[in-house]
């Protein structure tokens, strides 16, 4: 349902779409071996909707973009990077709470 | 304020998807509420071949997706959320999440256990900067580095052995000169030439917390006293786990380590509360024994409502 607000960040198109981006970018690394990075695709969906016109939000496979995974020292996944003004500015780990994640974005907006 | 449940059912792992498979079909619309590690320990794991019905093998987080799916299509409602706190000796039973409260005659507890951690303020901080306990999540970041295992269980020899995958070597880190782990799997790891062992060595340190990667861990041992640095990339903890029973604790019974204690079947100390799965066995934490108590829980849970008191049917 809310997978619409959700971008699909590469390798390509990162200096572009979040590095570059007027607005902060939330960015979900991901794989599709790793468990914990599925159950959290609905939370990240979900607050993709929450934060329409405030936050993009969207989402990097390490798989098939591992560049970029590499120059942001990816060594754990899920993460989530919060990238304001072409710098990270949040940086989460593992599984947590949509609150959690939420409160981390609101400091920043 | 939504109306009483039959039953609520916390965890959404083995335990608690069989429980809400076997309380849909007997007709009690359970809700689940699911937490924040959603399908549980299976999630973090990859090829299960020990679970019957599946001679080819099944992949962990497919298994629980069958079994979602299963507990689903007979009516129970899952709602993702985390629990924060329960009154048990309230009737009907409360139970908060941080997006609302819930009430209900029965209570099936199946929040599992999860990864034990060493305990050292630079394991916390260098948590996914090369500290994982996940690793078919995390193996991949670390092709041809080396890096350490801790723990000598069944799940540090399988990480140990999967990790050599990425791995250019494997240093297995623990306390104790013998192993606990089961025969085939201490084989499996001493036959595998990346592995090397550092037994009855003590984790002192992780480094380096000013770089915000791990760049070596110092070992002591426990005979000499001695400190040994070790460079490694990337340290996996697997020391075991510990049952998630904070919300319960000095409401229900829990043994000295923390595990529910149940009596006959999935029975707690609190008459309407069961619980099942690893949050009460320490012994055989395997899926199917999980999967089994959760449907002794579920069942037990319908006699129960079988023969509910009266003073409390109409609550």
């Amino acid at each position: 349902m809310a997978a619409e607000h959700v971008q699909t960040f590469t390798d390509g198109n990162f200096n572009d779409t979040v590095l570059k981006s007027g607005a902060p970018v939330l960015v979900d690394f991901w794989a599709e071996w790793c468990g914990p990075c599925k159950r959290l695709g609905p939370t990240v969906d979900a607050l993709a909707t929450e934060n329409v016109g405030k936050v993009t939000i969207g989402k990097l496979n390490v798989d098939e973009n591992p560049d970029t995974a590499i120059k942001f020292n990816i060594r754990g996944i899920p993460a989530l990077m919060l990238f304001k003004d072409g710098q990270v500015v949040e940086s989460l780990v593992g599984l947590l709470p949509k609150e959690d994640i939420q409160k981390a974005i609101n400091k920043h907006l | 304020m939504s109306s009483t449940r039959n039953v609520i059912i916390i965890g959404s792992g083995p335990a608690g998807l069989t429980a809400a498979v076997y309380a849909g079909r007997a007709n009690l619309q359970p809700l689940m509420i699911e937490g924040v590690e959603a399908g549980g320990q299976l999630m973090l794991t990859t090829e299960v071949e020990n679970f019957p019905g599946f001679r080819n093998g099944i992949l962990g987080p497919d298994l629980m997706g069958e079994m979602r799916a299963q507990a689903e299509k007979f009516g129970s409602e899952i709602i993702q959320g985390n629990v924060t706190s329960v009154d048990l000796c309230s009737q009907p039973i409360v139970v908060k999440t941080s997006e609302g409260e819930f009430r209900a005659r029965t209570l099936i507890i199946a929040t599992g256990a999860s990864a034990r951690m060493l305990g050292l303020p630079s394991e916390r901080t260098l948590m996914g900067h090369g500290v994982s306990t996940c690793a078919t999540c995390d193996g991949y970041f670390f092709r041809g580095r080396e890096i350490a295992v801790v723990g000598g269980g069944d799940s540090a020899m399988e990480e140990a052995v999967f990790l050599t995958r990425f791995a250019s070597k494997v240093t297995l880190v623990h306390r104790r000169d013998t192993l606990r782990a089961s025969k085939i799997m201490q084989d499996k790891a001493r036959a595998n030439p990346k592995i090397v062992w550092m037994l009855d060595h003590e984790v002192e340190e992780i480094k380096d917390t000013g770089k915000n990667e791990v760049t070596s861990m110092v070992l002591r041992s426990n005979k000499t006293k001695e400190q040994t640095e070790i460079p490694v990339h990337g340290v996996f903890v697997a020391i075991g786990h510990t049952p998630n029973t904070s919300l319960f604790r000095g409401q229900l019974e829990l043994d000295q380590n923390g595990y529910i204690i149940t009596h006959d079947g999935a029975k707690t100390s609190i008459d309407g509360v069961f619980a099942c799965g690893d949050v009460q066995d320490h012994i055989y934490r395997q899926a199917i024994t999980a999967a089994g108590s959760g449907c002794m829980a579920a069942i037990d849970a319908e006699h129960y409502l079988d023969h509910v008191p009266e003073h409390l049917a109409s609550v």
